[in-house]
């Protein structure tokens, strides 16, 4: 470990920090829209939609001209590099659209999981060749920050050694790129639900993974107020037979984050993985009404979680993109006032909240 | 990095938890008296006062017989071995003056530090030995924390990615054993303020160090919550010929800890290094003044910050006693007069 190394200039920690800042803002979070083009197909068959150019572009057009306020509530959005082009039906490009309405582009950098070879069914995430040229093009296109998502599963013998040093490290070497390049990285080192491990060994797989990523970043001198983390909720394996309480979600889960992310941090955007609508809200309000120390901002960066009931509101219709848009108006609000702790389950009847958004060994 | 280890039994977690929140209670900190026997001596030759085992019994009688006034800023005693066992003038063990004025005792455990061969100089700490056994022992007999001394120092190769690793890995052994036997693990990986270095290179080594012992604590699955952490400030080194404001030594430290210290760990007891007395003691101030995200008690763990005007005043004489004591009330009472 040397310690002969340089920080960012000051110019670049005060971008970096303004705008992971403005991100985790009180009562904002992430609107996470960067399914790949593979992905967004899937969630288009549920709704037997055409996986179109075209569609697709209608549909990120339904949520990026919502009405003005779903910005008191949506701080950034992550696109996906196509989406980022596009333009809406008057040929305002999404990124100004976006910016219009004070919403921060985001951008979806990584390549994917690929296999590690010996391992049992592990992965890491490539995407790292000419990252720093990439970086730099998203910057200038408008983009202030990125995500990268590193994906662990916990089994007899995982997450191993393996596993979790080659995922924080490629971690590291992503949120360094960014970070030279004036964009924030979001560093997402999603464990699973799938399995029925119970929510003690979740606890203990999310502190060991959290604890060599930010070990990593040390060791990248990463600037770490110009980071955002987006982890797992601490939660029981989907299968496992017990069922656990929103509050012991939280007390899981917070004191996982105490224990490992450092108060440098501004703030965790969770993800929500294969939860309902409505859990990930009541899981996230219950997450910021748990007395304790909490150094960081706790909100929201959310997939699933924030458009099942559009999509299914919308179901590729031009007639139902009102629709569609009050089902994000509505989300959006629920969460964040769940990132405050003020929300009250069920006070938001929303057209999918109860589905089960689970994908088995999901990737997108 | 396996995933497969045990918490603490719920009873001992709470255990840990209380003791160490109640050394780092609002407005107290910790005397940190455990000078070893060559240690003391050096100190009673500055004050021309013979190292006898009774003069030190005396000393440390003066410092524990204080007025109970001295308990509103002092949570926590640091002991030596030898003193542990000794008793006052009428018979009381220390350990029971202690626990009288509600200050809770403990123990430093460490046998002191040896040279790791191949390094430039550098070295770790020894005392891992039925340290297990040892920590039983000082439990049963009034303990409740203990402390483990590590040093680095900055020179223009060091410390080493060799010296970093060790001292972390060391120190995690100790917090576990530590905490197997119901002791709070003072951890303590003192970054020497020894050199010219300036601020800037302070505060990346202690970055670096404090990232490491924290990855360590975390392989040996040590809690956290019943853990306290004694590290250096952040400051210059000695022979460095700028001077930085409190403000500044308060702004590295803080950032520092802010980049590496989890929100589980419930306090932070600064080491005083070779502060003078005044010094450390603006500096501790400034860093409670400092804005920004300090979700650990910051206060300290003093020896000669606390101790230079004590032994100054009573110079070993039995007349001076009371003299020396008034400086160490005024000393502990001045160290957090700011508090956040």
């Amino acid at each position: 470990m040397t310690t002969y190394f340089n920080y960012p200039p000051p110019e670049l920690q005060e971008e970096l920090k303004r705008i992971a800042n403005a991100i985790v803002a009180p009562g904002k979070g992430i609107l996470a829209a960067d399914e790949s083009t593979a992905t967004i197909g899937k969630r288009f068959a549920d709704i037997s939609t055409e996986n179109t150019e075209d569609n697709r572009r209608k549909y990120r057009q339904l949520l990026f001209t919502t009405d003005d306020a779903v910005s008191n509530n949506i701080s950034g959005v992550i696109l996906f590099h196509e989406t980022l082009y596009q333009k809406a039906d008057d040929g305002t490009p999404f990124v100004e659209l976006l910016k219009k309405k004070n919403i921060i582009p985001g951008i979806k950098v990584d390549k994917g999981v690929v296999p590690l070879f010996g391992s049992e069914g592990e992965g890491t995430t490539q995407g790292l060749d000419d990252l720093d040229k990439r970086c730099a093009q998203y910057k200038k296109d408008g983009c202030d920050f990125a995500k990268w998502r590193c994906v662990l599963k916990i089994g007899k013998n995982t997450p191993s050694y393996q596993a979790i040093l080659e995922n924080a490290n490629v971690l590291a070497r992503y949120a360094s790129i960014c970070q030279a390049n004036g964009l924030v990285p979001i560093v997402e080192p999603e464990v699973l639900p799938d399995g029925d491990h119970d929510l003690d060994r979740a606890q203990k797989v999310t502190e060991t993974v959290l604890a060599a990523v930010y070990k990593a970043l040390n060791d990248h001198h990463v600037y770490l107020e110009g980071t955002l983390l987006k982890p797992n909720m601490v939660t029981a394996g989907q299968s496992c037979a017990t069922k656990f309480s929103p509050e012991d979600v939280a007390k899981a889960t917070v004191t996982a984050l105490q224990r490992t992310v450092p108060a440098a941090v501004p703030g965790v955007t969770f993800l929500s993985g294969g939860q309902t609508e409505e859990e990930a809200t009541v899981h996230l309000n219950a997450i910021n009404a748990f007395p304790g120390k909490k150094p960081w901002a706790l909100t929201f960066s959310f997939g699933r979680a924030l458009q099942a009931s559009v999509l299914r509101a919308w179901k590729g219709k031009d007639e139902t993109v009102k629709a569609g848009q009050d089902e994000l108006l509505k989300r959006a609000k629920a969460n964040g006032l769940a990132s405050v702790g003020k929300y009250q389950a069920g006070s938001i009847q929303s057209v999918a909240a109860k589905k089960s958004n689970f994908i088995q060994a999901h990737s997108y």
